[in-house]
């Protein structure tokens, strides 16, 4: 090894070493603990074979799904509006949009409630409007609005910066072809930006399956995995079914997020 | 510029709305922590009551919560831009792995990471209930934002040719680390603090699991007072959590900027 060589690893080394006893370590140490239960290996099975965890694995996973669908829908166009377009405020507009970026997942939950609660904007619109007070926030509902809201940050920033390098030209001559606008958001701009959306959309799709705090302040009642964990390890004191479960969905949440891969950069699931 | 058409008009009108859902909400808790009785409304009059009650009652978390998050940022300085320097330097397969598994921690969920961590060293009873288990997982978090933050920094600018520089002109190892590498990460090294302060101060999902009753966080706090206190001292909190982390969040964006104006000047 030269001399360089061995500089190089000194320098690394402190963070190699805190790394692999405080991660690395406790990660092979939660796989063994999840096999160690009453059921043995089979806990790792249970995620499937066990009712209650499958339809919480099912219900997250829809959850997840939607929110990511509807999140790359607002997300892509504002972030195509934004980019495309130079007016008086726009980048207050922006600075807004990506404001919430560090939110961390209760305080979001918190959102929901002053939105959506008992005391919520909502339910004062709704009453003035119908008479009748609309309160979802401790609901489905709650959740996939509450995810929404820290999904759209990160996914804004990452079409923006995607839009930026799509060539006006393209559209340009397709609309001299003779393409109306929706054949050309269809067919130039969605191909064009699509590296972009499923990067972003891997990215929002394992951060709502993992989120916590946001499913913790507003509902400890709706079965999404990460609070079914929670409930386990506490008030079933099962410590080796958490430890599987919470090892499967590492495993599920890292995953996708390598078919992402580095396109996002350090915009990766902040809050939660 | 070109006339606006309706098109225009209409998707002015969703973002604003966008912004509305994100920001009318944060105005409506500040606004909530600061008046009497915010089921009658602002009529009701303003008061610090609710301010005063949980800086008494949840002071410690407060502090705590700074604490860790200035311990954290030490941390994450001594570990990571010596790490950063060392994966900048050694291009290559080994580096990006390293560089992937660094950023583990960020994509598998929280909850995940504390299980592990508590069923390794629970065992270990001091460690397992001080303040410093918390700043383990704070810093296994917030190491990735870091080092990818003073990587990228030293992927932009040649390191290697101003090394070389210095290392012709008789400038030692050290000499260069202090008066040609650091000086130039600068911008990186910044970025990557505000953004590790941040991430520390508002974390809950690891937090809630490795706290003990004597080391609560403000996030901790937080999901306490939801939980069990009216909606005005919630909201009180949650005013004294954005006065705390709102001008970190600002110094983020503020030193973003020049990045998204570089891409726009090589757009036309």
């Amino acid at each position: 090894m030269s001399r360089s060589n061995r500089l190089l690893l000194l320098l690394f080394l402190p963070a190699g070493i805190v790394f692999a006893a405080f991660f690395l370590v406790p990660l092979g140490q939660l796989f063994v603990i999840g096999g160690t239960g009453k059921e043995g290996w089979s806990a790792y099975g249970a995620i499937l074979t066990n009712r209650n965890y499958f339809n919480s694995l099912v219900s997250t996973t829809l959850l997840s799904a939607s929110v990511t669908a509807a999140t790359l829908a607002i997300s892509g166009i504002a972030g195509v509006f934004l980019t495309r377009n130079r007016f008086w405020g726009r980048v207050a507009l922006v600075a807004m949009l990506t404001f919430p970026l560090a939110f961390p997942g209760v305080v979001i939950g918190f959102m929901v409630i002053m939105l959506a609660g008992r005391q919520g904007v909502i339910g004062d619109i709704s009453e003035w409007l119908t008479g009748e007070r609309l309160v979802f926030a401790y609901s489905m509902m709650g959740l996939f609005v509450g995810y929404i809201y820290f999904s759209i940050p990160r996914t804004i920033l990452t079409v923006m910066a995607a839009a930026e390098k799509l060539d006006p030209k393209v559209e340009e001559a397709a609309r001299s072809l003779g393409a109306g606008p929706l054949r050309v958001v269809r067919d130039v701009i969605v191909p064009g930006l699509k590296p972009a959306l499923l990067s972003a959309g891997a990215i929002c799709f394992a951060t709502a399956m993992g989120a916590f705090g946001t499913a913790f302040t507003l509902a400890t009642r709706i079965n999404v995995l990460p609070v079914t964990i929670y409930g386990v390890f506490t008030e079933e004191a099962n410590i080796a079914a958490a430890a599987a479960l919470s090892f499967v969905l590492g495993v599920l949440t890292w995953a996708v997020l390598a078919l992402a891969r580095t396109a996002a950069g350090s915009t990766v699931a902040a809050a939660g | 510029m070109r006339r606006r058409g309706p098109a225009f008009w209409c998707l002015l009108g969703f973002t604003l709305c966008v912004c509305a859902f994100l920001i009318v909400p944060v105005g409506m808790s500040m606004l909530a922590g600061v008046t009497v009785n915010y089921q009658s409304g602002i009529g009701s009059g303003m008061t610090l009551r609710w301010v005063a009650q949980v800086w008494d009652g949840y002071r410690d978390t407060i502090f705590r919560s700074v604490g860790i998050a200035l311990a954290c940022l030490a941390c994450t300085l001594l570990l990571g831009v010596p790490a950063a320097y060392a994966l900048a330097r050694r291009q290559g397969a080994l580096a990006r792995t390293i560089e992937e598994l660094l950023v583990m921690p960020v994509a598998i969920p929280g909850l995940a990471t504390a299980m592990a961590l508590i069923v390794t060293y629970n065992t270990l009873g001091e460690f397992r209930t001080s303040w410093t288990f918390i700043l383990t997982g704070h810093v296994l978090f917030t190491l990735p934002f870091m080092v990818r933050s003073v990587l990228a920094v030293m992927g932009a600018i040649d390191l290697k040719t101003l090394e070389e520089g210095a290392a012709s002109l008789g400038a030692g190892f050290f000499r260069r680390v202090f008066t040609v590498v650091l000086p130039n990460c600068r911008s990186g090294i910044l970025a990557g603090s505000l953004m590790v302060v941040t991430l520390s101060m508002g974390e809950f999902n690891m937090t809630w699991l490795l706290h003990t009753p004597l080391t609560k966080t403000l996030p901790v706090g937080l999901a306490d007072a939801y939980a069990s206190l009216r909606l005005e001292v919630g909201s009180a909190y949650t005013l004294v959590f954005f006065v705390m982390i709102v001008p970190l969040l600002i110094g983020i964006q503020v030193l973003a900027r020049p990045v998204e104006l570089g891409t726009k000047a090589t757009r036309r």
